[in-house]
């Protein structure tokens, strides 16, 4: 079954001379060479020669790694092609290092039947750079009241079913959501928020919204409703995966859920493992994102479990806005940062570079582990894989611009922020989808 | 040089509140004279932008400006452009169109300052954006201060009193208050204390009783939305008058009230209170004129202390 659909480029012949390998999942950790030919890995090892006609890429000093795989992503198409359409955004992937991405299935209209996933199929394989899947829906239209055809949906190829953007509102749609899940094979994935508590939130409750008066979202506000859905997913035995965690006391309630035993995954962004809310401050609008930014503590507690692969993986949530929904008050902006072309860079910069995590576990979480989650062949530099990998520069520093982005929206909550570790080259399914200008 | 705006109390330093309160107090005798005017900002340009209903803060700075000699234009957002759907910047790039030398604004929404800025050359000056800052109101509350109790306020205690929560003015005051080393204790139902709000150095108290030797007693509006059906912060205007509406019988000798208006009576002041001569809210809407005067003029010329005598 197809999950992901791109554009049929032409696979590639290449050498990659003199990279460290580190690829866990391989267990590789070295200088090698890595030929492809014909968009597969055809041997990781010492002096290989070029074939004929082969590129050949010195990449002495840099890192080669297994490619990065998305599982949150908003290509805002169909609907919102002034803000993000597939060429546009899957350009933004792999300038990331990604080699699959998962877009969100908010758009207008709602990928909520096999036909709209279908047409975001024929556009990603006339268009994506590297190969993009999709949601559908849990509910029809995201209104949170009739389920989706979800075994149509299963069939056609959704990767899971996510209402992200909005909350499953009851605790018995979520239950009926798990309980057909069974029929279709697929996760449900949740946007967890209590609306409740949400109300007029604008950033994380606590000291920093009550010294600039903005409606606080407090961590209660995750973590009910992640409990929630855990008691659930434990009664009817399904799988349940959570987007974005943001708060320590989310944290709190998946370990003990983990240690029972359940079948829970759970994504962390690398702006919520990178800043937090005393970046509000600025009441710049590209730092207000859903879930908010949170205060120090959670983020490193964050950080210990994305080590300790209680998160199981990083995705970026990318937000793609445009300067309408951005460039005005903080308080009437919408919320969301993009990140695929900075997810790898801030987090090398952020946890490698400050040793709070190595960098095989962050090449297994952005990489491998999510792939699992999704369900397709991981990411791996060994003789026989298709080719999805990236090559970075980790030496590279960079600061971000609006004018640095393939992605057709600059709303990045690390604009003017200096980066380490930038990305070269990424081959995605064989495909040369990325070099960097020299 | 850089243009500077007046957007958070935080924008400035304890000299500079200083200089500006005493700036302020220069102007006192030119609003004595019989004719209440200087030209000190002849020429200049100043646009008042009230995207949000205001009667006081607005004709204090129109006014202000006037005894200034400066130009004028005030706009409102009902009948304007705002009303036919144009953004913010756009608004701000029309306006720059004129020229202005400070852009006074007030808007329902924090960070709506920083928009402006960034698409104007002029100074902006925040009257008060959503529930973030109304640095003009701290600062002629601490001109009131003054008046009152002489210049030194170190050491001087005071408790707000009311919805925290949702007022800017408690968020101007509590920075200035402290920049000026007084003591601040909040003082109001959990519901609409801020969680987390120890950290700016205040006292929490949730029981009137507790105000004890505050020198100062600083009520706030208590606005009718908050008991609306599902908003739930306050169960009724009567409980709350019960628990927290000010009266002489709360008050100890000596201490004085302060209310950035307008009142509720029988809310969260008390109609003896309200209607007695000891209280500050009268000297409060006085010193908004002479502070803002002070604001404008220091807002053109800059905060060096190159006496403003020579220019009046």
């Amino acid at each position: 079954m197809e999950r992901t659909w791109h554009k049929p480029l032409p696979v590639v012949d290449l050498l990659i001379r003199d990279g460290r390998v580190a690829d866990p999942l391989s267990g590789i950790d070295a200088v090698h060479d890595v030929l492809v030919k014909r968009g597969k890995v055809a041997e990781v090892g010492k002096a290989l020669a070029a074939p004929k006609g082969a590129r050949v890429f010195e990449a002495d000093g840099m890192l080669v790694l297994p490619g990065f795989v998305d599982l949150h992503t908003h290509l805002r198409t169909p609907g919102r092609e002034d803000e993000e359409d597939i060429a546009s955004g899957t350009m933004a992937a792999a300038a990331g290092g990604y080699v699959k991405v998962f877009a969100m299935a908010n758009t207008d209209p709602v990928v909520d039947t096999a036909a709209a996933l279908r047409g975001f199929a024929d556009s990603a394989r006339a268009e994506a750079v590297v190969p993009a899947g999709s949601y559908a829906a849990v509910t029809r239209g995201l209104k949170g009241e009739q389920l989706t055809e979800m075994a149509e949906l299963a069939e056609a190829g959704a990767v899971a079913f996510s209402d992200d953007g909005r909350p499953l509102a009851t605790a018995s749609l979520v239950r009926r959501a798990l309980q057909y899940a069974k029929v279709t094979g697929r996760t449900i994935a949740i946007h967890a928020q209590d609306d409740s508590l949400f109300k007029g939130g604008q950033m994380h409750e606590g000291p920093a919204s009550a010294r600039l008066g903005l409606g606080g979202i407090p961590s209660l506000c995750e973590s009910l409703d992640v409990a929630r859905a855990l008691d659930i997913a434990a009664y009817e035995g399904a799988p349940l995966h959570v987007h974005h965690v943001s708060a320590a006391a989310t944290l709190d309630v998946l370990g003990k859920a983990k240690a029972r035993g359940l079948k829970v995954t759970a994504e962390v962004t690398p702006h919520h493992l990178a800043l937090t809310d005393e970046a509000v401050a600025s009441l710049d609008s590209d730092l207000k994102m859903n879930p908010p930014l949170r205060e120090e503590a959670d983020r490193l507690a964050l950080v210990k479990a994305l080590k300790s692969g209680l998160l199981d993986c990083v995705a970026t949530d990318h937000a793609p806005h445009s300067p309408m929904s951005k460039d005005v008050p903080f308080e009437e902006a919408a919320f969301g940062t993009t990140g695929l072309e900075t997810a790898f860079a801030v987090l090398y910069t952020y946890l490698v570079k400050k040793r709070s995590v190595d960098l095989g576990t962050l090449v297994t979480r952005m990489s491998q582990a999510p792939a699992a989650i999704a369900g397709v062949e991981p990411p791996a530099i060994r003789a026989g894989a298709v080719a999805d990998l990236c090559v970075v520069d980790p030496r590279a520093t960079w600061t971000v611009t609006p004018e640095g982005f393939r992605s057709r929206s600059v709303n990045s909550a690390f604009l003017g922020r200096q980066l380490t570790g930038r990305i070269v080259l990424t081959v995605a399914a064989g495909r040369l989808a990325w070099e960097a200008d020299a | 040089m850089p243009k500077r705006d007046l957007i958070s109390i935080e924008d400035l330093s304890r000299e500079q509140v200083e200089l500006l309160l005493d700036t302020a107090e220069s102007f006192l005798p030119v609003l004595e004279r019989d004719i209440k005017k200087v030209p000190t900002l002849r020429g200049r340009t100043i646009v008042n932008l009230f995207w949000e209903a205001s009667t006081r803060t607005s004709s204090s700075f129109d006014l202000a400006a006037k005894r200034l000699s400066a130009d004028t234009i005030a706009l409102k957002a009902s009948g304007s452009a705002v009303e036919k759907g144009e953004t913010l910047k756009d608004t701000a790039i029309t306006l720059s169109a004129y020229g202005p030398d400070i852009i006074v604004m007030r808007h329902p929404s924090a960070g709506a300052c920083q928009v402006l800025s960034r698409n104007t050359e002029a100074s902006v000056i925040n009257a008060g954006d959503g529930k973030h800052q109304h640095p003009t109101q701290c600062l002629l509350d601490l001109f009131a201060l003054r008046q009152t109790f002489g210049r030194d306020l170190d050491g001087m205690k005071v408790s707000i009193v009311g919805d925290i929560l949702h007022s800017r003015v408690a968020r101007s005051d509590i920075m200035g208050f402290k920049l000026l080393g007084m003591d601040v204790t909040l003082v109001g139902p959990p519901t609409l204390i801020p969680r987390g709000i120890e950290e700016m150095g205040v006292k929490i108290e949730y029981d009137l009783a507790n105000l004890g030797d505050a020198d100062v007693i600083y009520l706030l509006r208590i606005q009718k939305e908050r008991i609306k059906e599902g908003a739930n912060f306050l169960p009724s205007l009567r409980e709350y008058n019960r628990l927290y509406g000010m009266s002489r019988a709360r008050l100890r000798p000596g201490q004085r009230v302060m209310h950035p208006g307008p009142i509720n009576r029988g809310v969260e002041i008390g109609p003896d209170i309200a209607d007695d001569d000891e209280n500050l809210i009268a000297l409060q809407v006085f010193s908004g004129l002479a502070v803002r005067m002070a604001i404008l003029y220091r807002t053109i010329v800059g905060y060096t202390d190159a006496g403003s005598e020579e220019v009046l």
